[in-house]
């Protein structure tokens, strides 16, 4: 079996993530049609879409819970059918729903992640403190998971999808649930992750406050991409949320 | 390697966890047999006579032949329970997270396998220690031969548990599983009465009860437990294993099985 923790290398410059024509089908629904972006190496890229627009399906692909049924998935230069075991290496995920156990203290369940990625003993250890400091949960270390908030927990899951350091951090409506100032703090944690340890980011969301006016935003409506653009250009001076509204409005 | 072995310690040791957080789980999961053992034996002594059939060299007791029927029923139990707690880590993120793990789905879906047949062998051990106490006392040597009988058969049913929780879609079906698999599993076969006495009653049934994988786990059990094995149940716990654990691996597979022609949840 090949070691496939951190030890996997890929081409320094390549894209954090390239999606190159992919399609999918559950028996005779298609869910994506012909999909095709880019998420350069330490970029921001929102993925917005209406519920049922395909976003859970291509994170699905993206982290091969299933195969696409055409169509090419690159994580950082590494293709995700073909080296699957690498390109999952350089990715970390925050699903919609709970992946740490309540049961269990926030120690206890990233030694058990980190083992997960091949991680063990001090070195594990070690880098639990790291992400625990990065989303400023240090002194919960201790705590049982389910005796945290909301927002911590949200904090806690990008903390453990960070543990093996990937190079591509995806976010499924990460901040779904949380009150005005978690979401908040969440968005702030992960634009530091970006400018700070170089991460690049795809956040799947419907809440368009949380694009800011610079960032890449891809539009993906009834499986397929609308726009591919900065959320300025789309708003072209007016609301991004008028500006979604107008476009898949039209397309319905 | 080492990173696979890091990995398996880590998945085993959340299963312990997980199991001595949850205190009730292991007293449920001990007094169930030890209700029929006390209770039910008890009051079948006197109904049911026993001749002598190997592993036995004398006449038995009816508790002395229902133990390794039990010893089986906690893996089948435990087995099916971990297979619910599949169920319930995809309803929420557990399960897709143990997946993207960069470790191939085989080797994870092992480990966690493996993991809960090794706390399920704990809770058998505690079982045969408090039968012990009551008067059970197969030899010595049989405590350390059972061992290897208990891993595979545990294996096999919780593979077979696996194979189910890949199929059911929700929670609530598990209901539905208790019924059609854990109970017709469990009283048709040799783990209550042997299968010669079945054959008296209705050859069918006796049929029914040799074919049954779970009479095999019994009697490998059994023989195990008195120092001796068991070949022929021992090629059908093996075959049932590669057969269950084959079809899970094919089921959790990305290209076919579970996830393909099936919506994958809101999108």
């Amino acid at each position: 079996m090949t070691q496939p923790s951190g030890a996997a290398s890929a081409a320094p410059d390549a894209d954090a993530l390239v999606i190159a024509g992919v399609s999918h089908r559950f028996g005779r629904v298609t869910a994506l049609d012909d999909v095709s972006f880019t998420v350069p190496k330490g970029a921001f890229c929102a993925l917005l879409g209406v519920n049922g627009a395909g976003k859970t399906t291509l994170f699905s692909l993206i982290c091969r819970l299933y195969d696409s049924t055409s169509g090419r998935i690159v994580v950082a230069g590494h293709d995700a059918r073909r080296a699957p075991g690498k390109a999952l290496a350089r990715l970390g995920v925050v699903f919609q729903s709970r992946a740490l156990d309540g049961d269990l203290t926030l120690a206890q369940n990233l030694a058990y992640h980190a083992a997960l990625h091949g991680m063990g003993g001090r070195v594990a250890r070690v880098r639990a403190g790291e992400v625990l400091e990065l989303v400023g949960l240090s002194e919960k270390s201790g705590a049982r998971v389910s005796t945290l908030s909301g927002g911590q927990q949200r904090r806690a899951e990008v903390a453990r999808a960070l543990l093996h350091g990937p190079e591509l951090l995806l976010l499924d409506e990460a901040t779904a649930g949380l009150d005005i100032r978690a979401r908040a703090e969440l968005l702030a944690l992960i634009r530091r992750l970006i400018s700070d340890e170089g991460v690049s980011v795809l956040l799947a969301t419907h809440i368009f406050e949380e694009v800011a006016p610079q960032d890449h935003v891809v539009i993906l409506h009834r499986g397929r991409v609308l726009a591919d653009t900065t959320a300025e250009a789309l708003a072209s001076g007016g609301d991004l949320g008028a500006a979604f509204l107008a476009m898949t409005g039209a397309q319905a | 390697m080492r990173g696979a072995s890091i990995a398996f310690a880590g998945i085993a040791r959340r299963e312990f966890l997980r199991f001595t957080r949850q205190r009730e789980r292991f007293l449920a999961a001990l007094v169930r047999p030890l209700v029929w053992l006390f209770i039910f034996a008890a009051g079948f002594r006197s109904v049911l006579g026993l001749s002598i059939t190997p592993p036995y060299r004398t006449y038995v007791l009816y508790e002395v032949y229902v133990t390794p029927g039990l010893c089986g029923m906690i893996l089948l139990f435990a087995g099916m329970q971990s297979s619910l707690s599949m169920v319930y880590d995809r309803e929420t993120g557990a399960m897709r997270s143990l997946l993207v793990s960069p470790f191939p789905r085989w080797f994870l879906l092992g480990s966690k396998l493996l993991s809960a047949v090794l706390v399920a062998v704990l809770q058998v051990y505690a079982f045969l220690l408090i039968a012990w106490l009551w008067g059970i006392r197969p030899p010595a040597i049989g405590y350390l031969t059972v061992l290897p009988a208990l891993v595979l058969a545990g294996l096999m049913l919780g593979s077979l548990g696996l194979l189910i929780s890949s199929t059911i879609r929700q929670l609530e079906n598990f209901a539905g599983v208790m019924n059609f698999v854990i109970f017709p599993m469990f009283f048709a076969s040799s783990a209550l009465y042997p299968l010669w006495r079945m054959r008296e009653s209705s050859p069918l049934l006796h049929d029914i009860c040799a074919l049954n994988p779970f009479t095999h786990s019994v009697e490998l059990i059994r023989f195990a437990l008195y120092g001796q094995l068991a070949p022929l149940s021992l090629a059908v716990v093996l075959g049932c294993l590669l057969l269950f654990f084959g079809g899970t691996i094919f089921m959790y597979d990305p290209a076919k099985g579970l996830w393909r022609g099936r919506k994958g949840g809101r999108g």
